[in-house]
């Protein structure tokens, strides 16, 4: 009788299927559908209409976009940002590591430099540096409290258009800079610093070469807001005549009466730059990544040609086997 | 050079240690702890550890209440005890992150952090100080590695940076060193791409990198799943016999009996006792001790 039962365990659990030959089908997203289709139809809306509507003058954008007068406009812009973004941020560097030393002094005097310089209007500032002549008559060098003098120059000769530009957008992009610096410093573990000075490696190098690479990751995001800021953010200099794009197009305009196409090849200027820099950050973020993530994700670039090969160069060869 | 060397007794180094401790001991004979003569395989010349007295405080708790401990050059020194009791704050004096508030240290007779000019300890330059910690290796429980740079960078900063080698040198003496740790092919990997254990034995590495005289451990293992506490002891124990001196806080008690020349407990800010593995383990005078090791051990052979 028990020979011919079948064993419990057959009943119990019967074997598992296999399912190894199975297709697999993606999970359905339909509302994702929905959405690039209205996305879709917003996009193709927005493009007809600045197309089709005579008003935009695009020939107007063009004959201008490229027209000597504009060009020199962008080429002073362009100073501008690189020459007050770079000083701004070796300052706001400075001032960032004197706020984070052990000294009173130290910490007070940054402090106190982002407190005037980020409570000021920034028009303020241009107008001031600008007027300093009206202040001082003139600027010297020499021993406080003596008649002893290196040197010495008349403030209008020597605060110019340009330099009262820079030195506005400097001293101002330092004051934020630094505490967006200070930020990125303060993000990096404090163990890092401690085996390196356990390590023997001087302070200067501490901060060079172990507490600021790790610290850009939270510093390039905001730094390059802070930098496109500027790109736009010079055309405030208008104020002082300088003729970079902004007040040029403006020149231009009042000429011309044709206000929305020169701003709107102004405008167009604006974003390509912030385009470029947007890609510069893209690839600047990734190299200061290197050890943060255990993989680099693929870059844009790489991702299409991984796309061309495995899908278009390699399917001839897969259908010749 | 092979961390396994021939075995030697270095009778005239622990003979040095015992001369020097004993005013020490004069002073505080409670609190004086010496090394015993180490069993150290290659005659060590460098590397005697004086602590004196040495009194620390954050705010108004005294965290080290007179601590004095000699360590002969080549010895292997292994501190336990509760946890808050000053051990890390001690190791952490040896080589000048923490100042002491009285007492003070040498290290090969030349004092820690201060030199005396007429009847005044000055405290040393920034550079100077700097220049001791070239002298004593220190590996953190939380690896501490640099994680934007590779294995071998981490282990090559120092050199290059700090003792200003040049970087072909340096790179060949990482390697090897990497080697040494058994992490040769991964010489190129960032911090996070290695597991804990690879992680603490490249921090192992970057200590050695600057040919320390001693190497400061605090819990070294204490941060790693139990399976990779092996790889690392393992290193720190071929590193005991090696003729460097090693000072060692860890929970890990049987290492600590395998290792230590001196087990050294301490206690609310103080060392209670020292003395061979066997002695403490074994025998323990005091009942503080006794107590201490019925709760950490006799749970751990229960498992
Ligand atoms: N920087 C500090 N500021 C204030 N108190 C501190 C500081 N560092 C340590 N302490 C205190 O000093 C005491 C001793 O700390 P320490 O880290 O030396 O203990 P420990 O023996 O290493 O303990 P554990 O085994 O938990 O690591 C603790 O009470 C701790 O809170
Ligand atoms: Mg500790």
């Amino acid at each position: 009788m028990s020979a011919i039962a079948p064993p419990a365990t057959a009943e119990t659990a019967p074997p598992t299927p296999n399912y190894s030959e199975y297709k697999v089908v993606p999970a359905r997203q339909p509302w994702r559908w929905v959405g690039t289709v209205l996305v879709a139809a917003g996009v193709a809306a927005i493009a007809w209409s600045l197309v089709t509507n005579p008003r935009w003058e695009w020939g107007v954008v063009a004959e201008w976009f490229t027209a000597q007068s504009v060009v020199n406009g962008l080429i002073e812009t362009l100073k501008l940002t690189a020459i007050s973004g770079v000083l701004g941020f070796v300052l706001g560097f400075i001032l960032a590591l004197m706020r984070l030393s052990s000294s009173p002094l130290l910490v007070s005097v940054s402090w106190t430099f982002s407190w005037i310089f980020r409570s000021t209007p920034l028009l303020v500032q241009l107008l001031l540096w600008y007027n300093l002549g009206y202040l001082y008559e003139k600027i010297s060098l020499g021993i406080p409290f003596t008649d002893v003098r290196f040197f010495e120059a008349q403030t209008t000769t020597l605060i110019s258009q340009f330099a009262a530009a820079v030195l506005g957008l400097t001293l101002n992009q330092a004051a934020y800079s630094a505490e967006i610096i200070r930020g990125g410093i303060l993000s990096v573990d404090q163990g890092q610093l401690e085996a390196a000075s356990a390590l023997g490696i001087p302070a200067w190098k501490r901060s060079t070469r172990i507490v600021l690479p790790q610290a850009m990751r939270a510093i390039l995001p905001n730094a390059f807001n802070e930098i496109i800021g500027l790109v736009k953010g010079t055309s405030i200099v208008y104020v002082l005549a300088y003729s970079e794009l902004f007040y040029t197009v403006q020149v231009i305009y009042n000429r011309t009466q044709q206000v929305l196409p020169l701003l709107l090849v102004a405008t167009l200027w604006y974003v390509v730059i912030t385009s470029v820099l947007s890609i510069f950050q893209y690839y600047i973020e990734r190299h200061f990544s290197k050890g943060a993530l255990r993989t680099l994700p693929l870059t844009p670039l790489q991702r299409a040609r991984k796309f061309f090969t495995t899908h278009v160069a390699a399917s001839p060869t897969k259908d010749a086997r | 050079m092979s961390i396994i060397a021939a075995r030697k007794d270095s009778a005239a180094a622990a003979k040095v240690a015992e001369e020097k401790q004993a005013p020490a001991s004069a002073a505080s004979p409670a609190n004086t702890t010496t090394a015993q003569p180490a069993s150290v395989n290659r005659p060590a010349t460098r590397g005697q550890v004086d602590i004196t007295n040495v009194r620390k405080s954050f705010g108004t708790t005294e965290v080290l209440k007179g601590v004095s401990l000699s360590v002969p050059p080549g010895g292997v020194a292994v501190i336990v005890g509760p946890s808050g009791s000053g051990k890390s704050t001690l190791l952490r004096t040896i080589n000048h992150l923490e100042k002491v508030d009285g007492g003070y240290i040498t290290i090969d007779g030349e004092l820690v952090g201060y030199e005396v000019r007429g009847n005044k300890l000055h405290e040393l330059r920034e550079k100077d100080i700097l220049k001791q910690r070239t002298h004593i290796g220190m590996v953190f429980q939380s690896f501490n590695l640099f994680p934007h740079l590779t294995a071998l960078e981490n282990v090559i900063e120092a050199p290059i940076v700090a003792q200003k080698r040049s970087k072909a040198e340096a790179r060949k003496r990482g390697l090897e060193l990497l080697d040494r740790v058994g992490l040769k092919d991964r010489a190129d990997a960032y911090p996070r791409q290695l597991s804990g254990g690879q992680q603490q034995r490249v921090a192992i590495a970057r200590a050695l990198a600057l040919d320390p005289k001693i190497l400061l451990f605090d819990e070294p293992t204490s941060a790693l799943d139990p399976e990779l506490v092996n790889e690392v002891l393992d290193v720190i124990r071929e590193l005991a016999k090696s003729g460097t001196t090693l000072i060692v806080v860890t929970h890990e008690m049987g290492f600590a009996r395998d290792v230590a020349d001196t087990v050294v407990f301490m206690d609310q800010g103080q060392i209670v006792e020292s003395g061979t593995p066997q002695d403490i383990f074994a025998n323990p005078r005091e009942e503080r001790t006794r107590s201490f090791f019925s709760k950490v051990i006799e749970p751990a052979f229960n498992i």
